[in-house]
């Protein structure tokens, strides 16, 4: 892999509060490593900003893996920026040339207010959890593990879903903001293990009604989540939720 | 002198005997006893969740704006049961014996014991709560085998094991949230501990979106903090992980115990530059499937492709042949330093080095090709059916490697270097996750207790679960029995006042500092230091220089850091400040530790005590004890020791020849 050096023009959006007005402000960075990751470009040019009295740009980041779902940017219109299956942490600066502008804002969404700059409150996706997005076992009270087998195909299917990393770039994606990419994720994680069958019902009733409740917009199938998903969750699963919800809704005693 | 209060009886039976006489407190009690949590990840959350579930009233605290960020998501390979499900000989002692083993010497026997005596339990909870384990067709649950050990017991989901069981533990936290029994504050940060008649009933912690400073009581204060690792500044901890609230506790009376065992984790994606901001661990799983290799001549520049297989030197199966790959983490790490401190390391730094999938991929195509019954298949057709199977077991990290580094590693090797990743030092704490600061508790990464001098594979996700689970549960109500009596204490308390005023001052005080480095800056600094003399390979000359460099840069940092902002507002630069200050001063007792254990052993290696062929040399006549650290105040520390007693295993050289 060849490595190289470039100099880049920020477009980058500042919002001092969730009270005030932001807008977009120009920055400057020079003599970027194509091996940077994207984040520590920002940490070059934080430092820059500290050194010359500025105030640095607030973002959220953590595990700076891939992981953990912190990091949140809006990068050139695409929530974490132009690559497929990807964080923002995980963007390297190989996928941009010199002399490019990039343009970074926050997650858009009513449901995630801006806290500050490009960092977002996404509580609205706990309380969506917080709503049904478990099953209820309280510790002492499992049976073996090995007591029921479950088919490897569900197994796997379930893993898949429960990949989400609630980083919300599906709701930043979506022109209504809607969260179902998110929930029908924990949906389907849940319905899909035999453990989860008790609850089925009313978790997925209480977990649509808090999402309605929180903001979130409807989902009108465009596929811009899945598209944008950097853990690549499948839009099969809203057909899954949606599946569920009729179900649970007919059934309702 | 410190009392580890362990249980009186044979090792079997202590864990049992303890929970059939503890106390108990009823149910109508529990409603009345308010619990202070800081800390969401594994060890904090499940311990939030049952205690919860059975009637306290917690709080939970953590920096991140959610609980299901925590650090212990990232972990990747498993987590370790003695369920022996695969019938190759496992066992509740053999877990034991080997987390004793692997830790070389130097934990507590009763508390690794009963670490293995919960581990089953668990795996049982985690599937319950549908942690989507991976499963054999048949349905089972599947395990794999992992380093320092010679069983295969490790549960595993793909190279995201840490993720789920973190899932699995805050949506049991969530559920106790909506059902009242935790409030949950997440982007808080704890600065102080409270202290009240010697006991700890409190926390004052900041709200990091507006910095105000927040009171909060509590019967009893669990410190969930997870480890010190960013002390080195580049780790493969998340940016945010911190010893702050340790710290804190520290210096309010709580001994800081074995500081110096910290673990250098063999399989990290080499540095590329200054540019650096952390690591990137390639999960010891690989080492399952991976061959790590140098080339057999010094400064080799040819790519891997061109080097032939008879001059490659598989260093680890040649000096290890009993566990080959499979040796332990601070084996493997100090063997790969010394290949690139001799000039066989490869890529551009010449830090690095192969570990090579190659062979694996032959002979899992080969495997898939037996299947089908076709013995006549070309070579580059086996070559794709094997690429197909190490994709299913190492796909995700595979993926991360090439997004990192721009290289396919199904291609050419991984290129792969040792960088900090654990830490076995913490808060001392005695068999019930006791502090020595009464009413003040420490659980998973951030206390001392269970995995010695280095910790193996998969053992981090079982003692955080273990701790928060099954063993607090227990250990609480056996003091909080003694508390029903006790009010709950107004956060208008001197207590409170004084230690808000405290935190206030100190964060008037960096901010009016107003000097011309930033913390950024104080922070790399640092790692420098402690990685180059306090890391890998020690020696009594570069920790003497390390102790007064870091006093140094303490004074330089309180004279001239820079923080921009104001104190009330979203902050982060003053949250790193708090933090890097507090890593400073851990930083010098980690080299005076570090110092006074003239042995070497697990993660700290001595250059001074080693044998003949390089590996550590213990010395159990003086050293065989925890050195618990008790804070005296500004760079003064006084040893407390804690011997340990080895009834049932007999100390022997650690071999993995």
């Amino acid at each position: 892999m060849e490595h190289y050096h470039m100099n880049l023009n920020l477009k980058v959006w500042r919002q001092k509060n969730c009270k005030t007005k932001g807008e977009f402000k120009l920055y400057r960075v020079e003599n970027i490593s194509s091996e940077m990751s994207f984040l520590e470009m920002f940490d070059v040019l934080n430092e820059q900003l500290i050194r010359d009295g500025d105030d640095p740009i607030t973002f959220d980041h953590d595990c700076r893996e891939g992981i953990c779902g912190a990091c949140s940017m809006y990068i050139n219109g695409k929530p974490h920026g132009p690559w497929q299956a990807n964080t923002t942490c995980q963007l390297h600066m190989r996928a941009f040339k010199d002399g490019d502008t990039v343009v970074v804002e926050p997650w858009r969404a009513d449901a995630f207010p801006v806290i500050k700059d490009l960092m977002v409150d996404r509580s609205a996706f706990d309380r969506i959890i917080q709503a049904g997005g478990y099953i209820s076992v309280n510790t002492g009270n499992a049976v073996d593990g090995n007591s029921l087998p479950i088919p490897k195909d569900d197994a796997d299917a379930s893993f898949a879903a429960a990949m989400c990393i609630g980083c919300g770039a599906c709701v930043a994606a979506c022109k209504n903001s809607s969260a179902m990419l998110f929930l029908s994720a924990k949906v389907s994680h849940l319905a899909l293990l035999p453990q989860g069958n008790p609850e089925r019902k009313s978790r997925v009733m209480n977990m649509v009604a808090q999402m309605d409740k929180e903001g979130f917009g409807a989902c009108t199938n465009t596929g811009a989540c899945e598209a944008t998903c950097p853990k690549e969750i499948s839009l099969s699963n809203i057909a899954r939720l949606n599946q569920e919800y009729l179900m649970a809704g007919l059934t309702e005693k | 002198m410190l009392d580890a209060k362990i249980p009186a009886g044979p090792l079997d039976d202590k864990w049992v005997d303890y929970k059939g006489h503890c106390k108990l407190v009823n149910p109508a009690n529990k409603r009345k006893l308010e619990v202070i949590i800081v800390g969401t990840g594994l060890a904090g959350a499940s311990a939030a969740a049952s205690l919860g579930e059975l009637g306290y009233k917690v709080k939970a605290f953590c920096f991140q704006d959610s609980p299901r960020r925590a650090h212990s998501i990232a972990a990747q390979g498993g987590i370790n049961a003695a369920k022996n499900y695969q019938n190759d000989g496992d066992s509740v002692f053999r877990l034991f014996y080997d987390t004793i083993k692997g830790g070389d010497y130097r934990a507590r026997e009763s508390n690794v014991h009963r670490l293995a005596e919960v581990s089953a339990n668990i795996i049982d909870q985690c599937v319950a709560q549908g942690v989507p384990f991976a499963r054999e067709y048949g349905g089972l649950l599947s395990n794999r085998s992992f380093g320092g050990t010679q069983v295969q017991r490790t549960f595993y989901a793909a190279g995201q094991t840490g993720q789920q069981l973190l899932i699995g533990a805050y949506q049991a936290l969530e559920r106790q949230v909506a059902l009242g029994n935790v409030k949950m504050y997440s982007r808080h940060e704890m600065l102080e501990v409270v202290k009240i008649d010697g006991k700890a009933r409190g926390i004052i912690a900041r709200d990091l979106v507006n910095g105000t400073l927040e009171r909060h009581f509590g019967h009893a204060v669990l410190l969930c903090t997870g480890g010190y690792g960013n002390v080195f500044y580049l780790s493969t901890n998340a940016m945010g992980s911190n010893v702050t609230a340790a710290w804190k506790a520290h210096k309010k009376g709580a001994a800081f115990a074995n500081p110096c065992f910290t673990q250098i984790h063999p399989t990290c994606i080499p540095v590329s530059g200054d540019h650096q901001s952390k690591l990137t661990l390639m999960s010891e799983s690989l080492r399952n499937d991976g061959r790590i290799w140098v080339p057999k001549a010094q400064g080799d520049n040819r790519k891997a492709s061109e080097i032939p297989e008879e001059e490659r030197d598989y260093y680890l199966e040649r000096r290890y042949p009993a566990f080959g790959n499979l040796v332990p983490r601070d084996v493997a790490s100090r063997a790969a330093k010394e290949r690139c401190d001799e000039g066989y390391g490869v890529g551009t730094s010449k830090q690095a080095v192969y570990l090579d999938f190659s062979a694996a991929i032959i002979r899992y195509g080969k495997i898939e090709a037996g299947k089908e019954g076709r013995d006549d298949v070309a070579e580059a057709e086996i070559i794709t059916m094997g690429k197909e199977v190490v994709k299913e077991k190492y796909g995700n990290l595979f993926d991360m490697y090439e997004k990192i580094t721009g290289e396919n590693p199904y291609e050419v090797p991984m290129r792969i270097y040792p960088a900090v990743h654990y830490t076995m030092g913490g808060l001392w704490v005695d068999y019930e996750l006791q502090t020595n600061v009464p009413g003040l508790y420490c659980l998973g990464e951030a206390n001392v207790s269970d995995h010695g001098a280095n910790r193996l594979g998969a053992s981090a996700l079982m003692q955080g679960l273990a701790d928060g689970y099954f063993v607090i549960p227990y250990t609480l109500g056996n003091s909080l029995a003694d508390e029903i009596y006790a009010k709950a204490i107004e956060t208008t308390h001197p207590a409170f006042e004084a230690a808000e005023k405290e935190v206030s001052d100190r964060i008037n005080k960096l901010m009016s500092i107003k000097g011309n480095q930033t913390v950024e800056s104080f922070h790399k600094r640092l790692g420098k230091i402690i990685w180059e003399k306090c890391g890998m390979a020690r020696n009594e000359k570069g920790l003497k220089e390390a102790i007064a460099e870091v006093q140094a840069l303490k004074k330089e940092f309180w004279s001239d850091v820079k923080i921009p902002g104001e104190i009330n507002e979203m902050n982060p630069e003053l949250d790193k400040a708090n933090r890097v200050a507090d890593f400073i001063e851990l930083g010098e007792l980690m080299c005076i530790d570090a110092l006074n254990r003239n042995e070497s052993c697990g993660g700290h290696f001595r250059e001074e005590y080693q044998t003949p062929d390089g590996e550590a040399l213990r010395d159990d006549a003086n050293y065989m004890y925890v050195a618990a650290w008790e804070y005296k105040g500004e760079s003064n520390w006084e040893l407390n020791k804690e011997p340990l007693v080895y009834d049932v295993i007999k100390p022997t050289q650690r071999n993995y020849k």
